[in-house]
């Protein structure tokens, strides 16, 4: 069973302009796999509490990425306001089924739409972390240049790691791909591979369909959908 | 124990004695629905009473907006702690409805297009505290608020106030309903915080 | 039609309060029309009083939860079974 811990924030490094990763200082922090998440709990002075669940976004320690929501309740307080050592409240890890294990044979083909990416990005880090040789494809969906994140770490090379971006509104100049909503011609041609997809529910449905067209089984398709307001 | 987030306020929560307890003061209009969204067509939409003798009363949707309506202003809770003052509203006012509705029973079951229920005491339902809504603020009632007509039963939390209605059974014996049986409370007076079945 | 729910990795946090094994990547078969998969692909409305986990392929609730302040009120009645899958020396969340 698990219970709520406290956490404490120790670091803060901006993604880009609208995002942040936020270290946190969890006493025995019993470790977790690539694409868990946490439930956090924010509780203000007079009571009144909010949850929201975010990924962990390394293979170690807890390190979230939260993309700010204009008009959201948590998210600009976590990307504006907590600074280094406030604390909140957080339940995990959390989630066996979304998840990559290191020892996975398979290739894995990664789907991001948005703030998707973070998962995405553990299982990224934990095969590095792991030295594994796991081939895996990243293909991630972003609107503009300016929602990129952890652009660098993504653009070094990483030996059997391949990424795409897919810019769905404003593609910077030269990028060889027009921007537009994703595409099968995206995503394939077909591999065999197991599927994770994570992002806005409605781009995970689209994205999920695409690679049924494209032969994948349904059942190596594992998703995970932000709600409607994840703020 | 509660650990505190310093610096975290969450949503700007108003003071006013119109605010049941535990209630904050909602802004905007929050969408809550435990399923998928119904769509049904108005001339195949319906609305009925069914007694507990077997005795069926209908409506089309001609036939509902013919009658006369109210134009209530009501405030709403939510059991999940949104409070919205003065909302408008234009319906049929329950005792309307039930004019030509012989009955004895003490409980009513509203049911929904989707399958949600809910239940509470024919009693609750007249003398003026209820209606079958589908204007809200001055438009047509949409989808996501529970269109083309839910019911409008503001002196309980909000839950009862069952969106894509379709009908209420009559019956002598109480019958919970969708969140009834999953641990809220079967009455739900927000005024005594009854959110829960041990309330 | 608006894409208004989750999926049932949400489910994992608020069921870990109450069992030991993972229950989201638990395979369920629905009551309603026997379709079986991970409780993870189940369809989850979360903005509602409750957590309301519907089935895939037919809408039918198969599993629902409310917590309330002292209590956890889990109605499975739209799930014949849970296969829920137990490793070695696997804890919450199956790490080690």
């Amino acid at each position: 069973m698990t219970r709520w811990r406290v956490a404490r924030l120790t670091k803060v490094r901006d993604e880009n302009g609208t995002a942040r990763t936020l270290v946190f200082d969890v006493p025995d922090w019993p470790g977790h796999l690539a694409g868990q998440h946490v439930d956090v709990k924010l509780t203000a002075g007079d009571g009144y509490s909010a949850r929201r669940s975010y990924s962990l976004a390394g293979p170690e320690g807890v390190e979230l990425t939260v993309q700010r929501v204009p008009d959201g309740e948590v998210s600009p307080y976590l990307t504006l306001d907590m600074e280094p050592g406030d604390e909140l409240e957080l339940r995990g890890p959390v989630g066996g089924w979304f998840v990559w294990r290191p020892d996975g044979p398979a290739p894995v083909l990664l789907v991001a739409g948005g703030a998707g990416i973070v998962p995405l990005m553990a299982m990224i880090r934990a095969r590095r972390a792991a030295g594994a040789d796991t081939p895996f494809r990243l293909v991630y969906a972003v609107r503009s240049p300016e929602q990129l994140c952890y652009t660098d770490e993504l653009l070094r090379p990483d030996p059997g790691v391949s990424v795409s971006l897919a810019y769905t509104r404003r593609a910077p100049e030269g990028h060889p791909r027009p921007p537009g909503r994703l595409t099968a011609a995206d995503l394939g041609p077909y591999g065999e591979a197991d599927c994770y997809v994570c992002g806005p529910t409605g781009f995970v449905e689209s994205a999920a369909a695409l690679l049924v067209g494209l032969g994948h089984d349904p059942a190596r398709i594992r998703t995970e959908r932000f709600g409607p307001t994840g703020d | 124990m509660t650990t505190f987030t310093r610096g975290f306020h969450g949503r700007r929560r108003g003071e006013d004695d119109r605010l049941p307890p535990g209630q904050y003061l909602a802004e905007d209009f929050p969408v809550l629905s435990a399923g998928p969204t119904p769509h049904v067509p108005l001339d195949r939409w319906e609305f009925t009473i069914d007694t507990e003798a077997g005795q069926t009363h209908r409506w089309t949707w001609q036939e509902l907006t013919a009658l006369p309506y109210e134009e209530p202003v009501v405030d709403i809770h939510c059991v999940t702690s949104w409070s919205k003052l003065g909302t408008t509203w234009r319906g049929v006012s329950l005792d309307v409805l039930f004019e030509d509705v012989e009955s004895t029973a003490d409980y009513a079951l509203v049911y929904s297009y989707g399958g949600y229920t809910t239940n509470l005491p024919l009693d609750d339902l007249m003398d003026g505290k209820a209606w079958i809504a589908y204007r809200y603020d001055g438009e047509d009632l949409t989808p996501s608020h529970g269109g083309p007509a839910r019911l409008l039963v503001p002196h309980l939390y909000f839950w009862k106030s069952a969106k894509w209605v379709h009908g209420i059974r009559l019956l002598t014996e109480d019958w919970p309903g969708f969140w009834e049986t999953a641990g809220y409370h079967n009455y739900g007076d927000p005024w005594r915080e009854q959110r829960y079945a041990d309330d | 039609m608006q894409a208004d729910y989750l999926d049932g990795n949400a489910l994992a946090g608020p069921l870990a309060e109450i069992f030991a094994a993972d229950v989201s990547a638990a395979v369920s078969r629905c009551a309603a029309c026997g379709q079986t998969g991970p409780v993870a692909s189940l369809r989850v409305y979360d903005r509602a009083p409750g957590l309301v986990a519907r089935c895939p392929g037919c809408e039918e609730v198969v599993l629902r939860l409310v917590r309330s302040p002292d209590s956890a009120w889990l109605d499975l009645r739209g799930a014949v079974t849970l296969r829920i899958p137990l490793r070695d020396g696997t804890g919450p969340g199956g790490q080690r």
